[in-house]
């Protein structure tokens, strides 16, 4: 009887609902526990199973693939729930305080309190600067593909796929299956770095074979695919019209295009795990800041992270976080938890994080390309900084050796992205710069709200509150 | 001038038809505003601190590229913002406001 009584009571409230928010809030809901699922997205999905708009014809099976079972069985998953969770879509969760999580949808606000917050923020694209990215036509990898699954649209007709990601191959897969024209593929990564994280790659042998398939099958196509090149720029006049880039052996190369989409892995949204007070760790492989957990997620105070949030494994790996982190909140609720083998569901995460680790080394981030960033090359797309100004404010006397200092000073970094695409470029600036490890230079610190909310938002009550100006950026 | 993005789903729902700068453009229900404005425009918006013109960048709402203004003087993420049926977009800053407000 005391269990029905504590679950009676324990408010949980999720934010996102990717893979990992929808597992947690599968397994809160099994124990009769109702969370409160916050999501910015018009319908769940979070990036990767993210649904096509209301009434268009998108035919799933040409897009999603090998992947078609999971993207059904998550949707039927959340379909299932959709009596025994409160799920609230296209609400931002901009802050949390306390035992308080503050949300805004439209021009209304509001305050949730938790007893458990379980946070599945998911990830954004991670991308360095190149001359010329901040032209029309040159989106994000991540982005590309969003567009083609919610909107069934394409970034233009004569695409060039490049970074490093192995995203790359089934991004242009899918926009070739929609009629696009594949220019190039250009990854950054040598062929050989591919063979020498194979051992970890080996962790998940299905997911490894499906990524070398796509690769041999846009070669059958012959789709031109470049290894361990160097972008020199994204070139055009009113839009991009060209990639300049240098092939392994050094010499330049230029391809004519309409649309670029680029991107080098993902980069943890960890915003609001900082807000909610969890520790965030210096990753040496990712190159990143992660939030600190245990093996379940646990990060004390009631907070718990899962998915590509927390640690970076992929949406199969973001479904057995998210009931992990779930299990865990049911546990220190004094909940008995049934139906979830907790030992395979941990050693399947270890299994698909260690082969994402695997994949860090295969697709890596090529930090000494910032090094050898132009002067001119804008590095703050939201401020107009570029890497000369950041270069000379560091260089100067007294510089910053500190990246929030650097931020203070040069503006990189405070505008209305809050650094999410510029922050890891301004620290590794700094680091080479002065010839200091990344980790020394440290990583740009969170304000509420994580994104820009309207002047005025009305409070559920009615009454009329000024919150944040959107456009005051948080210093 | 020809379209940035592509609609490769021939659009099933009920047209609505929204203004960009003054000038119609066809776009459908539950289009996003990004959407229905780069299939018939080259870009979006003007940088806020420069001359450029800009399109968007990471299309899931975090990179906060893609503000536009509506003829009624408020802002929008285009790409969130669904269209609805006589929507004026602009493309800079309505008459009076500076596009840096």
């Amino acid at each position: 009887m005391r269990r029905l009584d504590l679950t009676a009571v324990i408010r949980v409230a999720i934010v996102g609902a990717g893979p990992a928010g929808i597992a947690a809030a599968g397994v809160l809901a099994a124990h009769g526990v109702a969370a409160t699922v916050i999501d910015e997205g018009r319908q769940p999905g979070g990036q990767i199973y993210r649904r096509a708009r209301a009434g268009l014809a998108l035919d799933i099976d040409t897009l999603f693939g090998a992947e078609v079972p999971n993207y059904r069985n998550f949707h039927a998953a959340f379909d299932g729930l959709r009596g025994r969770i409160d799920y609230r879509p296209q609400t931002l969760a901009w802050g949390v305080d306390g035992k308080q999580l503050h949300t805004v949808r439209s021009n209304e606000a509001d305050t949730i309190d938790f007893d458990a917050l379980i946070l599945a923020t998911g990830a954004t694209d991670r991308v360095m600067p190149i001359a010329g990215w901040t032209l029309p036509g040159v989106f994000t990898l991540g982005g590309a593909q969003v567009l083609l699954k919610e909107h069934g649209c394409l970034i233009g007709r004569r695409i060039v796929f490049c970074g490093s990601s192995p995203l790359l191959y089934l991004a242009a897969k899918q926009y070739r299956a929609m009629g696009a024209t594949i220019a190039a593929i250009l990854d950054t990564t040598p062929f050989a770095a591919k063979v020498g994280a194979a051992v970890d790659l080996l962790a998940a042998p299905n997911t490894l074979a499906r990524g070398l398939g796509y690769m041999r099958a846009l070669r059958g196509e012959r789709v031109p695919i470049h290894h361990g090149v160097t972008l020199s720029a994204f070139e055009g006049a009113s839009g991009v019209e060209r990639v300049r880039f240098r092939n392994r052996s050094g010499r330049e190369h230029v391809i004519g295009c309409d649309g670029v989409a680029f991107g080098f892995g993902v980069k943890p949204e960890t915003q609001l795990p900082e807000l909610a007070g969890v520790e965030l760790r210096y990753d040496a492989v990712f190159r990143q800041w992660l939030p600190d957990a245990d093996a379940d997620g646990r990060c004390g105070g009631n907070v718990y992270v899962a998915g590509d949030g927390a640690t970076i494994g992929g949406a199969e790996a973001a479904a057995v976080t998210g009931q992990l982190a779930a299990c865990a909140v049911l546990d220190d609720f004094k909940i008995a938890v049934a139906g979830v083998d907790r030992a395979r569901a941990r050693r399947q995460v270890t299994r698909l994080r260690r082969f994402q680790r695997g994949l860090a080394r295969a697709f890596t981030w090529p930090a000494d390309v910032i090094r050898d960033l132009d002067d001119d090359v804008m590095v703050c797309r939201c401020e107009g900084i570029t890497a000369g100004e950041l270069r000379a404010s560091i260089r100067a006397d007294f510089g910053p050796t500190e990246v929030n200092r650097l931020k203070a000073i040069t503006r990189c970094g405070m505008g209305r992205c809050q650094g999410r695409f510029c922050g890891l470029t301004a620290a590794e600036l700094t680091a080479q710069t002065l010839g200091i490890p990344l980790e020394a230079v440290g990583r740009l610190r969170t304000q509420p709200p994580v994104k820009p909310i309207p002047l005025a938002v009305r409070l559920a009550g009615n009454s009329v509150a000024a919150a944040r100006d959107e456009t005051s950026a948080p210093a | 001038m020809n379209g940035r993005v592509v609609r490769a789903v021939v659009p099933s729902g009920p047209p609505v038809r929204i203004l960009v700068d003054g000038g119609e453009v066809t776009a459908y229900t539950g289009e996003s505003v990004l959407v229905a404005v780069l299939a018939a425009r080259n870009a979006l918006r003007q940088h806020e601190f420069g001359d450029e013109a800009r399109a968007g960048f990471c299309l899931m709402g975090a990179c906060q590229d893609c503000w536009v203004w509506l003829a009624d003087h408020s802002r929008v993420r285009a790409c969130t913002t669904v269209v609805s049926d006589g929507m004026s977009v602009l493309t800079g800053a309505p008459p009076g406001f500076d596009r840096r407000d």
